[in-house]
């Protein structure tokens, strides 16, 4: 048994990691794909399939929820991966940003 | 006369390009525009479309990822404004040359189109001779039209 404290201790101040310093390794991060003006919708159809391996009707349905909800999100996964996938639809022209999934 | 269909697929899995003079002279005079102006000057404001910002919520990680892939997409565009410069007159054109063609022509309309400050509520009118960006305006569309028949001849492969 611990006897009681013989003075009021303050308990200590435990500091919670914040932002950036949260280094869990696999801490999803998500790829979105904004609307813009210019690039045409069988274009951004056919860069989904192409980088992602989407079936036509995933595609479509993710460009099309760029196109009228004018975001959505393209693909998921560890840092180095959504920032390969940035890169990528980058080097395609398409509007890309990642994001933390919390 | 059924719509004119400008590239196809040959069984041979190779495509066939087939462009008016005049649309082979625009490509022609535009690519080399476009090539100086991203060697020289790839800040430029009209590039901007080239070069998303990544990551809006973080300045730092953005200027990582900058510092990380500017010159790759510089160059991966060079590239494909070379071998476009190079196949302007070509009328058969394999996958990765077509993948070249579709990738610069995008680029050139993404330029094309900030330039002229396109909306998403743009529609195509006829040129208005007045117009003093008319020959950028009707430059626009019809890389439209020629995005479209490239991207539909790749997605026959996919």
């Amino acid at each position: 048994m611990t006897p009681p404290a013989p003075v009021e201790v303050a308990p200590t101040e435990v500091k919670q990691p914040t932002g950036d310093t949260d280094v869990r390794p696999d801490r999803p991060w998500k790829v979105i794909v904004w609307n813009d003006p210019i690039n045409l919708m069988s274009y951004v159809t056919f860069v989904f399939q192409k980088l992602f391996g989407y079936s036509k009707e995933k595609a479509t349905k993710l460009m099309l929820d760029v196109h009228h909800k004018g975001r959505a999100v393209v693909s998921d996964g560890p840092k180095e991966k959504a920032e390969m996938d940035v890169f990528r639809l980058h080097e395609h022209g398409l509007w890309a940003t990642m994001e933390h999934d919390d | 006369m059924p719509p004119r269909q400008p590239v196809m697929p040959n069984e041979d899995g190779t495509y066939r390009l087939e462009l008016r003079r005049e649309e082979r002279a625009l490509i022609a005079a535009i690519v080399p525009d476009l090539r100086s102006l991203l060697a020289d000057d790839p800040g430029d404001e009209m590039l901007t479309r080239l070069f998303p910002t990544a990551r809006p919520d973080d300045p730092d990680a953005e200027a990582e990822y900058r510092e990380l892939v500017r010159d790759e997409l510089v160059s991966k565009r060079l590239a494909r404004l070379d071998i476009v410069a190079e196949l302007a007159e070509a009328t058969v054109l394999d996958q990765e040359q077509l993948a070249a063609w579709m990738g610069a022509v995008n680029d050139i309309r993404l330029v094309l189109g900030t330039r002229l400050g396109v909306t998403e509520d743009d529609e195509f009118e006829e040129t208005d001779e007045e117009d003093p960006e008319a020959v950028a305006r009707s430059a626009y569309w019809y890389l439209g039209w020629l995005l479209e028949h490239l991207v539909e001849a790749s997605a026959s492969e996919l």
